[in-house]
């Protein structure tokens, strides 16, 4: 881990970098920002962590807690919106027994999240599974894929 | 009346008044200067201006929104209104909403008093209940030897994060979160410990609610009961200004003197903090002079110091100091002895002591740890 | 003579959902066993290539089959279309006409008038040389050989162009104020922080064609006099992440950016900065400090960027759109783009027009037009022909405009006037399905979540005010909320720090202002006309309807539903979640719910 977390810090003196790129190399490898890379990154760098952390509360894109194997990213656009995805939400939440503030299952299986938009309104309600865009999504097809993710699993 | 007017002063006018001011100032240091009242929150003179708390919003002719005073460098010629029905609207509304996330339970808040909130919602008589909804019901946080910390009285005015991170440059705080849920916080809220936080207080002092408050000083007596004698830092030669916060003969706190001309209300943990010692029970009230005929001065024998010295009073001692120097300059020369004062006394003690030295001892032998 | 043939396919994001990279594949492997040699550039049998999106993403995938300049587009085109496209048409010269795009497509198409957009879904946004071939940075080159940058900017007052972003500055007069500073050291930005949900132009251009954007820049850095730029777009939008970073490489190849632009001694060179997921950053001054690493809060205005912005530094902010803009201006004349749309707003005008339409998709259309005929015409009216309810234009900052004022003209003047704004161009169309408290909470929600909570009136007045209309929409409603939501979304408007909060209570202001009566049910009668407030709602089972298929039992996630096969089924108000599952999947029309 020290010899990313080297780079990262090679790159930032290098390139004028800033916390926001520092903070979202460190979600790109470890698709969350975990603590003890951030207090690394402080050290070295002799800016304090809190400024780290004041930055990563602040953007939705940080995540502090690990993220499930496989992400659903819900996008709550206003199209989406008109177009049900609220519902799409709640029965995916339901199915997964999680909440806006739990987002990751147990067995960190699945992470459920939601995004402002991503811009591909004419195709809504739009779902993202593991970084693959859906348009027109529906309930049954997204659920068929938890399903699967859980059988992919149990095998 | 048209003259002329130096190239980097400005002129004007502010509640029909014509003032005359240094271009680069502010509409909010104008008002000050010229005795205006403007409310503000976050308004703090030794911070850059942060233009969050809205109070201090102004009407200038021309622009159809108010303009946040504190924030708005003055230009020829621009009228400024600092009160108006729409302006005291605005500012009640927004002390309302303040409250409408606020404890509002002032009779136990160790800040009534001296309470920038609570003196403003009395000035403008907005009540807490116009606006409600979800409150803040966050865990106080209380490990530390010095600071409490009830974010629920917070008010979000980043004074006590801006100090910490700009003036203090310890960045022990910082602004988390955001929106409704934004805080100043540790990083991942992490108590106040040594290794992140050199409890200078500032935040403490920056703080015009009952947030941030001095852990020693709880129930100890409030504003109303409290006398403020203003002294000087005994700590180090720089000579920092306070006030010491005395509660029937007892010092409860320390507090900032903002117009104190060398640390502008900025302290150190000494300074803010380190006042204990004044009336500590094992404080020496009383000169001690060493018994006659003892010599052995090993720890062993000092641990009852009593065996070795005995209390004295004050004449007798400083007799028994005078004695003892005139003896040494008699037989060995002025020069023989000298003076070595400390950078705790302040100015005018280092004075009359160097004046001592050289008239009553007749050397210039003299000299101070902070003379670096 | 081989015949000139060229295939499209769109894969701008919509494209890439439908499965474009799938489909285009399949045509490389249909078309090299049909014997038709494929390359990248028209010079040989037929150019296979992909163009960035079109705006009608709604039928994608969308390909366009070419012969000798004759053009047929097939619309929703899926891997078992492939082979016959390419055999009857491609190879057969007959066009496939049952796959190819319908009246609703021509529509679409025929009614706009594509400027910013007019090279997107034409050319292959990953190849420089297709864009330099349709006259790209020939504007540049012009602007740096013949103009001075006053020149420049006199061009671009001469046009008339105001900022696309929202707030509709004139773009000339923002570059004079930046090209007047002395300083060190200035910036340019291209704000491509595309935060309003429901708004996608910025995405499609940066998507489609990023190579004008680039372009504009150039000539933006020329006038104000920078060496420096950067484009700070969102993450969200990894597509146009990509082509614009590889648009930047190929540019700096060709030394359109760079020490020595275009061999003239002119310097500069573009940064990519990724937002992090904050509306906020939409706004100058807090770009400015996402962009230099800090939480994105913004500070008070003024001083305003162009004097003191990133780094401290003068700063010029334009968006996507207005620098897109420059390029065709200088390329086609400032006196072209001023004889486009109304006195006071020149050009066009990107949209995205989504929600309840037929038609839904990115739309560019001359400033002025009538909104009806966006929504009728190009949008082909409301979809499922149920009752158009109101169009909501400007995203959060917003306002929503009901049917009585669907002449109203689409520019900045007109829209504001009517209590909206033109805001970065999202266009939401409601229907009566659509509950107009419901929408106000919706953006309430949005702004509220997006709050940086630097100022207390937009941190904890926009939470109270989506309280109210939390509580309005459970039937929990007073007598005096609407007074009080009204005094308190003004006193938010005028105290709030920045343009989000100052903003923010306009979708509240505007649906009180035309829908004033659906609010009123709520509170007094307790009851949602549009059948949206779940807490309002009561879900029952018609008996003379059910015909027992048992499909809403099959779908009742909580076991609410029960009944024999072909009896009338009956829901227990116990267990009632009121999701909507047994109302949408009813073939019957069986399910009642008021």
């Amino acid at each position: 881990m020290t010899e990313k977390l080297d780079s990262i810090i090679a790159d930032y003196r290098h390139n004028e970098g800033n916390l926001v790129s520092i903070l979202q190399q460190l979600q790109d490898e470890f698709n969350y920002i975990p603590q003890e890379a951030v207090a690394y990154i402080s050290h070295s760098l002799e800016i304090p962590i809190s400024r780290f952390y004041g930055v990563a509360t602040f953007y939705a894109q940080f995540h502090l807690k690990p993220r499930g194997k496989n992400i659903f990213t819900l996008c709550c656009g206003t199209a989406c919106h008109v177009k049900g995805s609220e519902k799409l939400i709640e029965r995916l939440q339901r199915e997964t027994a999680l909440t806006s503030t739990d987002s990751t299952t147990k067995d960190g299986l699945i992470t459920i999240e939601k995004v402002a938009c991503v811009g591909a309104c004419s195709i809504a309600p739009v779902a993202i599974v593991n970084k693959k865009v859906h348009g027109k999504a529906n309930i049954n097809q997204l659920l068929r894929m938890v399903k699967a993710m859980r059988e992919d699993e149990s095998e | 009346m048209t003259t002329a007017i130096a190239q980097d002063t400005i002129t004007l006018t502010i509640n029909g008044k014509t003032v005359t001011a240094a271009s680069g100032k502010t509409i909010l240091q104008v008002c000050r200067d010229s005795g205006i009242y403007v409310p503000t929150l976050c308004y703090d003179e030794r911070l850059e201006a942060y233009g969050g708390c809205r109070l201090c919003l102004v009407e200038v002719k021309g622009q159809g929104r108010p303009l946040s005073s504190c924030t708005t460098p003055i230009r020829e010629g621009m009228e400024v209104t600092t009160d108006s029905d729409r302006i005291t609207r605005l500012r009640k509304t927004v002390l309302e909403l303040l409250l409408s996330n606020h404890p509002n339970d002032c009779m136990l808040c160790e800040k009534a008093g001296a309470c920038t909130l609570q003196e403003l919602v009395y000035m403008y008589g907005v009540r807490y209940d116009n606006y409600y909804g979800e409150m803040w019901n966050l865990p106080k946080k209380d490990d530390n030897p010095f600071i409490s910390y009830d974010p629920n009285k917070c008010v979000l005015c980043g004074r006590c994060v801006n100090i910490c991170q700009n003036v203090v440059m310890k960045g022990t705080i910082d602004m988390t979160g955001r929106g409704f849920y934004s805080k100043p916080d540790t990083a991942f809220g992490k108590p106040l410990t040594p290794d992140i936080c050199v409890f200078c207080g500032q935040c403490v002092s920056a703080c015009p609610v009952g947030a941030l408050t001095e852990k020693q000083a709880r129930g100890k007596g409030r504003v109303g009961s409290v006398e403020r004698v203003r002294t000087t830092c005994t700590y180090c030669g720089t000579g920092c200004n306070f006030y010491l916060n005395v509660n029937k003969g007892k010092i409860v706190k320390v507090t900032s003197d903002y117009a104190a001309p060398v640390n502008k209300g900025n302290l150190c943990v000494k300074g803010r903090f380190g006042y204990d010692f004044i009336q500590h029970p094992d404080r020496i009230t009383k000169p001690l002079i060493r018994r006659e005929g003892v010599t052995d001065t090993s720890p062993e024998v000092l641990k009852d110091p009593m065996a070795v010295f005995r209390e004295a009073e004050w004449d007798e001692a400083l007799d028994l100091v005078a004695s003892k120097f005139m003896e040494l300059k008699n037989k060995y020369g002025p020069d023989s002895v000298g003076g070595f004062s400390s950078s705790r006394c302040t100015n005018e003690e280092n004075y009359l002591f160097a004046k001592w030295v050289r008239v009553a001892l007749n050397t210039n032998n003299v000299d101070n740890c902070a003379r670096v | 003579m081989s015949r000139q043939i060229s295939i499209s396919v769109c894969m701008g994001t919509g494209g890439l959902a439908a499965g474009a990279r799938e489909v285009m594949e399949m045509f490389s492997v249909e078309l090299a066993s049909a014997g038709v040699e494929t390359t990248l550039h028209a010079q040989k049998h037929c150019d296979l290539h992909r163009v960035g999106c079109r705006g009608f993403c709604a039928r994608d995938v969308l390909v366009d089959v070419s012969i000798d300049g004759t053009k047929t587009t097939y619309e929703q085109v899926t891997l078992d279309r492939v082979a016959r496209i390419v055999n009857e048409h491609v190879v057969g010269g007959q066009p496939v006409e049952e796959f190819a795009a319908g009246v609703d497509y021509h529509n679409f198409e025929d009614k706009q008038l594509k400027v910013v957009l007019s090279e997107c879904g034409l050319i292959d946004p990953e190849d420089i040389e297709a864009y330099i071939k349709v006259g790209g940075y020939e504007a540049a080159k012009k602007v740096l050989a013949t103009l001075s940058p006053q020149d420049t900017i006199d061009t671009i007052k001469l046009s008339g162009l105001r900022g696309r972003g929202g707030a509709g500055f004139p773009t000339g007069l923002k570059w004079e104020f930046g090209s007047k500073e002395q300083a060190s050291q200035k910036y340019l930005i291209c704000n491509a922080d595309e935060g309003d949900p429901g708004a996608f132009m910025d995405r499609s251009v940066v998507e489609g064609n990023p190579h004008v954007v680039i372009e504009g820049m150039i000539i933006a850095a020329y006038a104000i006099g920078t060496t420096k730029g950067y484009v700070y777009i969102r993450a969200e939008y990894p597509l146009a992440v990509q082509r614009l970073e590889l648009a930047l490489k190929h540019a700096r190849q060709k030394g359109f950016l760079g020490d020595n632009i275009f061999g003239r001694g002119v310097k500069f060179d573009i940064k990519v900065k990724l937002g992090a997921g904050a509306f906020v950053c939409g706004e100058e001054t807090a770009l400015i400090a996402s962009i230099e690493g800090n939480r994105g809060m913004p500070r008070s205005k003024p001083p305003f960027p162009a004097q003191k912005g990133l780094f401290g530094k003068p700063t010029i902010i334009n968006n996507v759109e207005t620098l897109a803009n420059v390029t065709y201006i200088i390329r086609r004349g400032a006196e072209w783009f001023a004889s486009l749309g109304t006195e006071k707003s020149k050009g066009t005008k990107v949209f995205a027009l989504t929600g309840k339409i037929k038609n839904s998709g990115l739309i560019e259309v001359p400033m002025g037009i009538p909104l009806r005929k966006v929504i009728y015409g190009i949008g082909g009216g409301i979809e499922k022909d149920r009752r158009f309810k109101a169009v909501q234009t400007g995203g959060p900052s917003g306002g929503c405009i009901p049917e009585s004022l669907l002449d109203t003209h689409l520019d900045y003047e007109s829209l504001a006037s009517v209590g909206s704004i033109m805001g970065s161009g999202g266009m939401v169309v409601l229907d009566e399905g659509d509950c107009m408290v419901n929408i106000a909470k919706y953006f309430l929600e949005f702004t509220q979540a997006e709050s940086c909570g630097k100022c207390t009136p937009c941190r904890v007045g926009t939470k109270r005010l989506l309280e109210i209309l939390t509580r309005i929409t459970e039937g929990k409603g007073k007598a005096n909320d609407l007074v009080t939501l009204e005094a308190l979304a003004r006193d938010v408007i005028d105290s709030s720090l920045c343009g989000l909060g100052q903003t923010a209570p306009n979708p509240i202001l505007s649906t009180l202002k035309y829908f004033r009566d659906e609010y009123d049910a709520h509170i007094i009668d307790k009851r949602c006309p549009a059948g949206v407030c779940k807490a309002l709602l009561t879900y029952t089972i018609k008996e003379d309807a059910c015909t027992g298929c048992t499909m809403c039992a099959r779908v009742c996630p909580v076991k609410a539903i029960t009944g024999e096969k072909k009896k009338t089924h009956y829901i227990d108000h116990g267990l009632c979640i009121k999701c909507n599952s047994c109302y949408d999947v009813c073939k019957f029309n069986a399910v009642d719910k008021r």
